[in-house]
């Protein structure tokens, strides 16, 4: 879609330099810094309340729907800095998608026209049949409601829901798919669908997967980023966080000796 | 059902069993209450429909409800006229008072800065709490000279081939009477529906925004549909008060008993015939004609309610599918 030069697999996508964000006096994200690699999972692990979520939504600028939210440091998508005012978000959030923890599907639209709500506000060209089976289908979730595509999204499990969301997601055909806890809501088998989903959307998309599950993390992730108390404790390729932490909170986190 | 459960031996100690003894008294209570509402409204019909019988018997049912002509003098009863000022000014009503009412409640909810949100509330709620009285006032001296020289000359001339703004411009007459009445219900129908787009949970909205969706696509895609069972409700709200205002409605509506296509003509409304002529009704017949017309303006509000409730109870049936 981006007239961007093809990356290499380990060109950044998407690059942040010394992050702060607040929710009015509270400073959930305190300068962190990291380097977003291009087509390839990033995972955000850490306590609960250490900032996950905050910086996940810098990302977007989905912040900014908070009045008392705000952030400060640069944001660089393929170089161009998000918290500057010249990008408008509305813009940023076609390009940079997001899936959310609970399943957030339109509830009045029906299957069909969840896929192809983004589709159309952003007036994009193409068949709308062929954007609904192909996006279902990227999803996994296509041979389970190709029979009822006007039904209510109500009708669908939790875990089909979640991929629901995120064929609506991949529909806007966004360069960047933002994840905050995408399977917390979801049972054994659907969170290892929603696993190996991620796998195959590596290939064409940027993935940061915010997960309390380490062992996904450990399955999903090329890089992990451990988050403590608002602070980048530690960030490295997957394999080096779990198996040789060079931070000694992280090697607590990772080993389960508190969390 | 209850009773076998109480039966069921339970090794509970006492405070539980204080505690379902408290909760059949609370239903108890309950069912009491609503028996009683059920009871006194069963009344209210009882005593109206024996003092309209001889008014229908005198005159028939049908003749009654489609007469045009009321002249008590004469004996012609007719409660057309009054069904339709009814009718007509509640229309309007609706149509003036539902949109300002959906888009100020959008406004301060959903785009307006929050620092505006409570002035504008307490101003509406304010007018929530002005007597009837006050708007009739108000309507006779600012909104029905205002109606006569501004409102329905532009009417006239942007929309006269409509029959609907046709003929003499006095000011007095459906449309003023509508338009207070919109007044009175905005308060009405904005609480209610900002009530409704504050429980529409976030993350619905999260959702349309991050797709990319602008505010107002955002309002479109996900705020209105799953509003819309509420909203129903909150006009369904407002409709009930202004089909039943008396006050401000009589004192601009021009109490004519007659029936024009031409919303800036005076006509009447049965609340207000029935309030103006019941101290001075002096023949039998008139009385009870009058009774026969609170029984009309009784069901015609039954009706509509129940219309409307139908058509909440069937959004949010399609909204609630399988949840
Ligand atoms: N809406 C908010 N208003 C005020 N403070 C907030 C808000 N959301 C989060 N915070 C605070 O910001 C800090 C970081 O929160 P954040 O949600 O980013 O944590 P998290 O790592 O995602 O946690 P979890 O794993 O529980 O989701 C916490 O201290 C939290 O209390
Ligand atoms: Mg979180």
């Amino acid at each position: 879609m981006s007239a961007a030069p093809q990356a290499s697999p380990t060109a950044t996508k998407i690059s942040v330099e010394r992050l702060d964000a607040w929710y009015g006096a509270t400073h959930a994200v305190r300068g962190v810094s990291l380097e977003i690699p291009d087509r390839a999972v990033t995972a955000l692990i850490g306590p609960s309340g250490c900032g996950k979520s905050t910086f996940l939504r810098c990302l977007n600028r989905m912040h900014e729907l908070l009045p008392s939210a705000r952030a400060e440091g640069r944001v660089l998508l393929d170089g161009e800095d998000l918290l500057s005012g010249e990008v408008d978000p509305v813009d940023l959030r076609r390009r940079v998608g997001m899936v959310f923890q609970r399943p957030n599907p339109f509830p009045t639209l029906s299957i069909r026209d969840n896929v192809i709500a983004g589709f159309k506000l952003n007036g994009m060209r193409g068949g709308r049949a062929e954007t609904v089976e192909r996006c279902l289908r990227q999803a996994a979730l296509w041979d389970e409601v190709k029979d009822r595509l006007g039904a209510s999204p109500l009708s669908l499990s939790g875990g089909q829901q979640q991929r629901l969301c995120i064929a609506r997601a991949l529909a806007v055909e966004p360069e960047v798919l933002l994840m905050d806890e995408p399977a917390s809501a979801l049972d054994p088998i659907a969170t290892a669908r929603l696993e190996e989903l991620i796998h195959e959307l590596k290939e064409r998309y940027t993935i940061v997967l915010v997960t309390h599950n380490l062992q996904q993390a450990a399955r999903t992730s090329d890089q992990t980023a451990f988050f403590y108390m608002g602070e980048l404790a530690e960030a490295g390729r997957t394999e080096q966080i779990f198996t040789n932490p060079r931070e000694r909170r992280t090697e607590d986190y990772v080993t389960g000796k508190f969390g | 059902m209850a009773a076998s459960l109480a039966r069921l031996p339970t090794a509970a100690p006492s405070p539980r069993r204080s505690r379902r003894a408290g909760d059949r008294l609370w239903s108890v209570g309950l069912v009491a209450a609503g028996g009683a509402i059920l009871l006194v409204a069963g009344l209210v019909i009882l005593v109206l429909g024996r003092a309209a019988a001889p008014a229908f018997h005198a005159l028939g049912v049908g003749r009654f409800l489609a007469g045009q002509d009321w002249d008590p003098v004469s004996g012609a009863f007719g409660a057309l006229p009054f069904i339709y000022g009814t009718l007509v000014t509640s229309a309007v009503a609706i149509l003036v008072a539902l949109p300002v009412a959906v888009g100020l409640s959008l406004f301060l909810a959903e785009m307006g800065p929050p620092r505006l949100r409570p002035p504008v509330a307490f101003a509406i709620e304010t007018l929530a709490s002005i007597p009837s009285v006050i708007y009739g006032l108000w309507g006779l001296f600012v909104l029905v000279p205002w109606v006569r020289t501004t409102v329905e000359p532009l009417l006239g001339r942007l929309l006269g081939w409509l029959p609907l703004f046709t003929g003499p411009r006095i000011g007095l007459g459906y449309l003023s009477a509508g338009l207070i009445l919109a007044v009175m219900i905005l308060p009405t129908i904005a609480a209610v529906t900002q009530e409704v787009l504050r429980s529409i949970p976030p993350a619905l909205k999260e959702g349309a925004l991050a797709l990319g969706a602008t505010r107002w696509e955002m309002i479109r895609i996900a705020v209105l549909p799953t509003a819309r069972a509420g909203i129903l409700g909150a006009t369904l709200l407002g409709l009930g008060r202004a089909l039943g205002e008396t006050m401000a409605v009589t004192m601009v509506i021009g109490n004519a008993p007659e029936i024009h296509a031409s919303l800036f003509a005076a006509g009447y409304s049965l609340p207000a015939v029935i309030a103006n002529e019941f101290a001075e009704a002096t023949s039998p017949l008139h009385l009870s004609a009058l009774a026969a017309l609170a029984l009309v303006l009784l069901g015609v509000t039954l009706v509509l309610n129940s219309a409307a409730r139908v058509l909440v109870l069937l959004t949010s049936r399609r909204l609630g599918e399988a949840s």
